[in-house]
């Protein structure tokens, strides 16, 4: 647990006098490594990918918060413990200041309605025989609400027009395959809400999607942000995250190595990480060429997680100390409040 | 010294109910020895499309004109039998997904010996040898030969396609969306060594991708397609500070930029369908500047600055001012 994380966002929390949406602490889930009938019957211990390694964090009602980092960075995983879909091992998640960390499948169904999430390919997550009405309708029905087929429709109609699908009543009886990228990921949004939630989590929304129809996704989901809705948005897109997120947090091998206002964390990184990762995102203006600093290798297997600083085999600048120290996310000299990084030298 | 020319190429897709698709409308552009070209624009413009007619790559619904002239040699003229001598041992390619280009049964360095076998270029010994070089060249230890593609990260095993390409010692490699599935880390990793080994070896570099700042960092040219036609072509530095194209302006605005102040915008609407006759400028649906010829008559490329060239109706009046 990092206590800092902690008292730092309590602090803001009453300034802000509202509570967290979303308040997960030193969250820890694990997958199995599977292992071949030799292992097993030698009885070699279970061996596990630590995919999420002590993730603690806060998501506010109206914020945005990106989480980034590369793939297998457990930036999904944390969505998906986050929302239950898998099992965390340990830590806790608050939704609304209820403990819903070892909440069992009944009692979770009411929650599930509350926080939505949105998948990455449009494509995928549609169904083919079914109209843009039907999709958008059937969370009604699992969920038991909306009441009468007419109210149904209603909300329907009504959840398209606030994804910009106009005018509704046409494209509710539109088939996916008569929908561009863009139209469909818009559906996809509709049928999360129509439940209302307060909490979205979209996993890479846009990266499927072309580059002309991106910004409108984007700024459909900073609208809903507007309107009070709590997202998580993962990516592995800096560019996008400095753009639409309110707060960046920045993932390394399991767990969230800074985390800050978006501008802060763009322009002024305090973590080696963060700055070597921003150093290698192309830039627009062919003019702007700065030198990437390349890090050496690949991100170390989650099995073994380097001891002490776990980005220390790969760090640039790091010091003896880093090869037994694991830092903990804290408030660099040179940053502002609720801009922290876990690195001893900051 | 020109060193592979494309003049107005032409791609038709027989469709399976009738009709035909008119994927690329008249492409053409050339490179040097050393340099490298974008080519960019969104799915369906016809990017892919074009470089897969340049390597005689298209499926058999595919009906492919123009002339592709490599060292003034007509490597198109004949179809599968002028490209054939060519293909892997002048022109190679690195394929979007390095997990679908490399054969999941094979070691890696087979795989980089089959083609110097097939072009006669080394055998035996002398080939493993040269295919072990050629991995230690991309940044994978010669020991990777004997590897097979699942043993090797995502990373890696683009590395290994491009070493791969490099087997028969090309003059032009073309690169379609080398990075696309790669984190930005070894999307970097693998851009450096596309702009070394282009430097190099004097190798002339076609960068296929949709991903406008990549091709920013890398390129010294670029050309925007658009419904299979290219809209802009030019130095990328013109493209990003004088574009003379409204898509190529609004493409670039609907990019977000790590230190970008300005707002992120989407393009309204989408591309026109292939299938069908277009009429006037392809992209004037959704053009923020269209005016009265824009429906009815097609814009002709025309050169608008040194090496630059555009199709816009715009570029013709005195009106113009870049915004």
């Amino acid at each position: 647990m990092k206590p800092s994380v902690a008292a730092g966002l309590a602090a803001q929390a009453s300034a802000d006098a509202r509570a967290p949406l979303l308040d997960v602490s030193d969250l820890q889930t694990r997958y199995p490594v599977r292992r071949g009938i030799a292992a097993a019957i030698a009885r070699r211990p279970r061996r596990f990918v630590r995919a999420v390694d002590g993730v603690s964090f806060s998501l506010f009602p109206g914020e945005l918060l990106a989480l980034v980092g590369e793939s297998g960075c457990g930036k999904t995983t944390t969505a998906l413990s986050v929302l239950k879909l898998v099992v965390a091992q340990d830590g806790t998640i608050r939704f609304k200041g209820q403990d819903i960390t070892r909440l069992r499948h009944r009692d979770l169904r009411p929650l599930r309605r509350r926080m939505q999430l949105i998948y990455q390919d449009p494509y995928e997550s549609l169904d083919p025989r079914f109209r843009v009405r039907q999709t958008v309708e059937e969370p009604l029905i699992i969920h038991r609400i909306g009441g009468s087929r007419a109210e149904r429709r209603r909300r329907v109609l009504d959840a398209l027009a606030r994804v910009e699908l106009s005018p509704p009543e046409l494209y509710a009886e539109r088939y996916p395959h008569e929908l561009s990228g863009g139209q469909r990921q818009r559906v996809a949004i509709a049928s999360s809400l129509v439940l209302e939630p307060e909490l979205l989590v979209a996993d890479e929304p846009v990266s499927m999607l072309d580059v002309s129809v991106r910004a409108g996704i984007l700024s459909l989901l900073d609208g809903l942000r507007r309107s009070g809705l709590g997202t998580l948005m993962i990516t592995h897109d800096l560019s996008t995250a400095a753009h639409f997120a309110d707060r960046i947090a920045v993932m390394y091998l399991g767990r969230i190595v800074e985390e800050g206002p978006a501008r802060e964390v763009v322009h002024n990184p305090q973590h080696p990480y963060t700055k070597a990762l921003l150093s290698v995102v192309p830039k627009r203006d062919p003019r702007v060429r700065t030198k990437p600093q390349v890090l050496k290798g690949e991100t170390p297997d989650p099995v073994q997680i380097p001891r002490g600083c776990r980005f220390h085999p790969r760090c640039p600048v790091a010091e003896p100390r880093c090869r037994t120290i694991d830092p903990t996310l804290h408030r660099g000299a040179k940053s502002v409040e609720r801009h922290l990084a876990a690195c001893v030298l900051i | 010294m020109t060193l592979l020319e494309v003049r107005d190429l032409h791609v038709w897709f027989d469709l399976p109910h009738g009709g035909e698709l008119h994927a690329v409308q008249g492409v053409g552009f050339e490179v040097d020895p050393g340099q490298r070209l974008g080519l960019v624009g969104e799915s369906g413009c016809g990017k892919t499309t074009t470089i897969l007619a340049l390597m005689g790559l298209l499926p058999g619904n595919a009906t492919v004109a123009g002339s592709v002239l490599l060292d003034g040699e007509d490597i198109l003229a004949v179809g599968e039998d002028t490209v054939r001598p060519h293909r892997w041992k002048d022109v190679a390619m690195v394929f979007q997904g390095a997990m679908n280009a490399l054969n999941p049964v094979r070691t890696v360095g087979d795989q980089i010996v089959e083609p110097m076998e097939l072009h006669g270029i080394a055998e035996g010994e002398a080939a493993r040898r040269s295919a072990r070089e050629l991995l230690e060249m991309v940044g994978i230890p010669g020991s990777g030969a004997s590897r097979y593609p699942h043993e090797f990260s995502g990373g890696m095993r683009q590395r290994a396609a491009l070493a791969m390409a490099l087997a028969c010692q090309p003059q032009v490699l073309l690169a379609d969306e080398p990075t696309t599935a790669l984190d930005v880390m070894v999307q970097a990793q693998i851009l450096e060594m596309l702009v070394a080994l282009s430097t190099e070896l004097n190798l002339a570099l076609i960068l296929v991708t949709h991903d406008l700042p990549v091709v920013a960092q890398v390129c010294e040219r670029a050309a925007v397609m658009y419904a299979g036609r290219i809209a802009e072509a030019g130095p990328v530095d013109a493209l990003y500070h004088d574009p003379r194209h409204p898509y190529t302006r609004l493409l670039f605005a609907a990019t977000p930029d790590l230190h970008g102040e300005r707002d992120v915008v989407s393009i309204p609407g989408t591309p026109p369908r292939l299938d069908r006759p277009i009429v006037g400028c392809p992209f004037q649906p959704r053009c923020d500047r269209a005016f009265e010829p824009c429906p009815v008559e097609r814009p002709e490329l025309m050169g608008v600055g040194s090496n630059h060239i555009a199709a816009c109706h715009l570029n013709t009046v005195a009106a113009w001012n870049g915004a």
